[in-house]
């Protein structure tokens, strides 16, 4: 076969042809979001034929009243929890879920052909961890869709897999190599992809707990003003309490508990990952557990969770301080793939890079 | 002495610290009432510190000191991991360097500050499991508490009417729905109890006792893992040692090992006696094509032949990822490299030095460095520094290097210092390097002469007719390769480990628990009406439980299903309206 022809050109071809697709997705949910601001308007419009008529003086443009922002929330609680089949038709977020799954598809066999081609699991320098973990990323993304609607996280999960995957393969993309020595082991296999399972899991709690904080905003300003109305204040802000996009999406506390429902999950797997590390280091390395940089970091990310699923369990810290443990945990996790991989000294000299 | 959370009269709910978000209170956190309470002396205090202490923020807050306490052991080189490290940065800061020191920035795993964080943190633990793990145990024996009175005031909540016949007695009717319920509780792994009133009869039914149980044994593991990684390091002996192709190893301090390092509790006059005989040492170079990673060498394997009195000798194998198992200790190939046989004879033709030198890897190419001391024989002390090249290559700057980690083209080119090696006072130096102050160079480097370069089987004079020196071409005395390889080998005994992994994965056991399994409380209740009975499910989640809607509706369809009787509309109840599903959104309540 010619040189320029090989299974890993191809591959690449494939990982550019995907993150041009994922583009695309990303586009597709960005329209979605902007064209919810508008159904929400329209709902709003609608909405006093519905309930009980307010007092009109205390209808604002642009303000809710706290019975349609409670009758907003049932509703997107239940769209939240709806099967596929009954979801809200929203023509642009369908089509950005079926660039996802297209993207995703060649994304796949990007990720496949690098392991054929390198004849081992694609997961064992920078590049491959960044291909690897990005599929996850998607393909966690794409099955818990079947179970609840998060298709208003879509421009998070395609926006961040573009910059990952386009980041990676345009600054970390290496040649394949034989694996080094140490790398030679199942524990290869298991604990690194645990480990980007694991992160996959961290990155929807992670936006979920984006989300949470925006809306708990916009619930307290919309709350805020309700309650100077109700006590007859004159001159009332009528600004806007946040994209308006947030009135279709579930309250503040369902996101919250939607996104620890991820994170348990996703601490489990690092736990699992941590565990797995030390087997492995203690065959690689001799001992089990020495402080390296990246155990360092491991084991500083495993704590920041296990401080979020406290924070959950304290009074005063559940809701924004818990969700702000969440968005810290994952930036940890971020740090620790990108920065502590390539610039900080120790072991786990496998990026591949120079 | 944490206080129960819950009312004292539901002694099934878990303990709970006095901040849970599941106490109850109106948002003031019993920390805080407990600051502004007036206290009672020294007993007082002390009981209001140790609630403090037990706390879940102090937990919470402890948990995120030591996240960010070992952040800077990360970024600034630690001397158990990385001692030259440590002098490297010594040398790049010093003026940083003793403001470091003095912070203990470079031990932060042993540090008091690190310490203090991680002790707290226990103690803390240790305090809020306690008294939990008692509550729990009797929890674990007492009945699921008393139908509320209201079941309709619960967020998960279905009523339902069934007809009766004519003649039917409503309250053997009404006895048998609910002995039907509680039957069909008890096979999906509730704990029930009847609660038959008057009018009505119920049971309660509750499950997910694990739950706190696997929170239990996790905070409980976590424990564990601390005291086996204290035990056990105390127990725990690290050594190196360094053997050439056909030489032996002997497990035993002063005989074979070229450093050690032992923890408290262990007798290093009871070390099992085994040997280690280096048979062979094989690695495997990839191709030779000039590529990115390709010679890149693999596959390293030392084969050993085991010894063990009164055993018959064995053999072993080594491998990266693969460490040998004997008597408990574990032995790791740790780095390879070559051992040229050098041989130095004096103006008289007699030999006074012949050794094996292992030559320490410089680079991926294994060009190594070496030295030779020669100390006696010779009218003043000789030490020759030694480059090896295992393919030799002349380098675009003139300079020699190796271009290949395998042997195809070896040679060795040496130094030559005259003088004192400083070896007689007694002061360790290593075998691996000189140290050239108040020696005379004689040959290589400024010292005029060009310096030594030998192929192997060759002999080559040292200057001033001080003798020659050789280096030995180990196929002409059978070898299959004319230069031997040596391992690093570390050996290591970790008696925690074990109990550590073993806690480990209990701790994990528990988390799936403590996280996943339900914690809730169903009832099924019936009460009679005109000729209809009223049955009525409902559920309360304790804790993080998403499925407890489902489970009311599963047990509703799943009773009703086999009850098999018709369904009637009936009045509501006189008690309206209902609460909305709590959402827990801080919005006022309006309706
Ligand atoms: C090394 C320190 C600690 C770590 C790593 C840790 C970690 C965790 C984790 C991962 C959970 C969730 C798992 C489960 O529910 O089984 C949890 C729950 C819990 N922890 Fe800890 N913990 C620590 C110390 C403490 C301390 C000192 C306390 C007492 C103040 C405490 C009290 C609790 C409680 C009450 C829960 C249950 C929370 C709930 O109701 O959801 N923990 N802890």
């Amino acid at each position: 076969m010619p040189e320029d022809l090989s299974l890993d050109a191809v591959s690449v071809l494939l990982v550019w042809t995907a993150v041009a697709v994922y583009a695309l997705a990303f586009i597709a949910y960005a329209v979605d979001l902007a064209r919810r601001s508008d159904l929400a308007l329209k709902a709003k419009d609608a909405a006093p034929a519905t309930v009980a008529a307010p007092a009109p003086a205390l209808v604002g443009a642009g303000a809710p009243t706290i019975r349609e922002i409670r009758a907003a929330e049932a509703e997107a609680e239940l769209a939240l929890n709806a099967r596929p089949a009954e979801r809200p038709r929203l023509l642009w977020a369908r089509i950005g879920t079926t660039l996802t799954w297209l993207g995703f598809l060649l994304h796949v066999a990007a990720t496949v052909l690098r392991g054929i081609a390198a004849e081992r699991v694609p997961w064992s320098n920078m590049y491959e961890f960044a291909m690897t973990g990005t599929v996850l990323v998607v393909a966690v993304y794409l099955v818990v869709l079947f179970r609840y609607d998060l298709r208003f996280l879509g421009t998070f999960i395609t926006g961040l897999v573009v910059v990952l995957l386009g980041g990676a393969a345009t600054s970390f993309y290496v040649v394949v190599v034989p694996l080094a020595d140490p790398l030679k082991s199942v524990w290869l296999v298991i604990h690194v992809f645990v480990a980007s399972l694991a992160s996959a899991f961290l990155a929807l709690a992670f936006a979920l707990s984006v989300v949470q904080l925006m809306q708990a905003r916009r619930e307290a300003r919309a709350i805020a003003r309700v309650g100077a109305e109700a006590d007859g204040a004159a001159s009332v802000s009528r600004g806007r309490d946040g994209a308006r996009f947030l009135r279709t999406l579930p309250s503040a506390d369902s996101l919250e508990s939607l996104a620890y429902r991820f994170a348990i999950i996703g601490f489990i797997f690092w736990t699992f990952t941590l565990i797995a590390g030390a087997i492995w280091a203690n065959d690689a390395w001799g001992r089990y557990w020495g402080f390296d940089t990246k155990e360092v970091w491991t084991f500083v990310i495993w704590v920041l969770y296990a401080g979020y699923i406290h924070a959950r369990a304290t009074r005063g810290w559940r809701g924004n301080r818990s969700a702000w443990l969440s968005i810290v945990g994952f930036s940890a996790v971020l740090f620790n793939f990108i920065i502590v991989n390539q610039f900080f000294k120790g072991l786990h000299a496998y990026s591949g890079l120079s | 002495m944490s206080r129960p959370s819950s009312d004292h009269a539901d002694p099934s709910a878990p303990l709970r610290p006095g901040d849970h978000s599941d106490a109850p209170g109106d948002g003031a956190a019993d920390g805080d009432r407990a600051i502004v309470q007036p206290q009672l002396g020294v007993v007082g205090w002390l009981r209001w510190g140790w609630r403090q202490l037990t706390s879940m923020r102090t937990a919470l807050v402890l948990l995120l000191l030591l996240a960010i306490a070992a952040i800077p052991g990360s970024i600034v080189p630690q001397r158990g991991a990385d001692p030259n490290g440590v002098t490297q940065w010594r040398a790049d800061n010093p003026d940083l360097y003793p403001v470091l020191d003095a912070l203990q920035m470079f031990d932060v795993y042993t540090s008091v500050w690190f310490s203090a964080i991680y002790i707290l943190l226990f103690v803390s633990l240790i305090g809020c499991v306690i008294p939990r793990t008692k509550h729990h145990w009797q929890a674990l024996k007492s009945r699921p508490p008393r139908t509320p009175a209201r079941l309709s005031r619960l967020a998960d909540h279905r009523s339902v009417g069934v007809r009766l016949a004519g003649d039917e007695d409503a309250a053997a009717a009404a006895s048998a729905a609910i002995d039907d319920a509680q039957r069909q509780l008890r096979k999906s792994g509730y704990r029930v109890e009847r609660y038959d009133t008057g009018g009505a009869a119920s049971v309660s039914a509750e499950r997910g006792y694990l739950r706190e149980t696997g929170n239990l044994v996790f905070h409980g593991a976590l424990v564990g893992v601390l005291l086996s990684v204290g035990i056990g390091g105390g127990m725990t002996y690290t050594g190196q040692t360094v053997i050439v192709e056909g030489d032996t190893f002997v497990n035993s301090l002063g005989l074979g090992y070229t450093s050690f390092n032992p923890g408290r509790f262990v007798d290093t006059d009871q070390m099992p006696p085994y040997s280690l005989t280096l048979d062979r040492f094989d690695v495997s170079y990839g191709e030779f094509t000039g590529e990115p990673g390709h010679g890149m060498a693999g596959d390293f394997r030392a084969h050993l032949t085991v010894a063990e009195p009164d055993r018959d000798p064995r053999e072993g194998e080594v491998r990266v990822n693969h460490p040998y198992e004997i008597e408990g200790d574990r032995i790791y190939l740790m780095g390879n490299g070559y051992a040229p046989t050098i041989t130095v004879r004096n103006a008289a033709g007699d030999v006074v030095f012949s050794e094996d030198v292992p030559f320490l890897p410089q680079d991926n190419n294994m060009t190594s460095q070496g030295v030779v001391k020669v100390a006696d024989g010779m009218p003043e002390q000789l030490g020759l520094v030694g480059f090896f090249y295992p393919t030799a290559a002349t380098l675009a700057s003139g300079a020699i290097g190796s271009a290949y980690g395998n042997l195809n083209n070896p040679l060795v080119t040496f130094w030559v210092y005259q003088g004192d090696l400083g070896i007689d006072d007694g002061t360790p130096r290593s075998v691996y390097t000189l140290d050239p102050t108040g020696m005379e160079q004689i040959a290589g480097g400024d010292s005029g002469l060009s310096s030594l370069e030998l192929e192997p089987g060759q002999t080559v004079d040292l200057p001033n007719g001080l003798g020659t020196v050789t280096f030995e071409d180990g196929r002409a005395a059978g070898a299959e390769e004319a230069v031997k390889r040596y391992v690093s080998l570390s050996i290591h005994r970790d008696v925690g480990a074990p109990f550590v992994l073993v806690f480990a994965i209990l701790a994990t056991l528990g988390l799936l628990a403590g996280l996943f399994v339900p914690r809730r409380r169903l009832w099924v209740k019936a009460t009679l009406t005109d000729g209809a009975l009223r049955l009525e499910y409902a559920g309360l989640a304790r804790g993080e439980d998403p499925a407890i809607a489902q489970a009311v509706a599963d047990l509703a369809r799943g009773h009703l299903a086999a009850l098999d009787r018709d369904e009637v509309e009936l009045p509501p109840e006189a008690e309206r309206p209902r609460r909305p599903r709590p959402a827990r959104a801080q919005a006022p309540d309006v309706n």
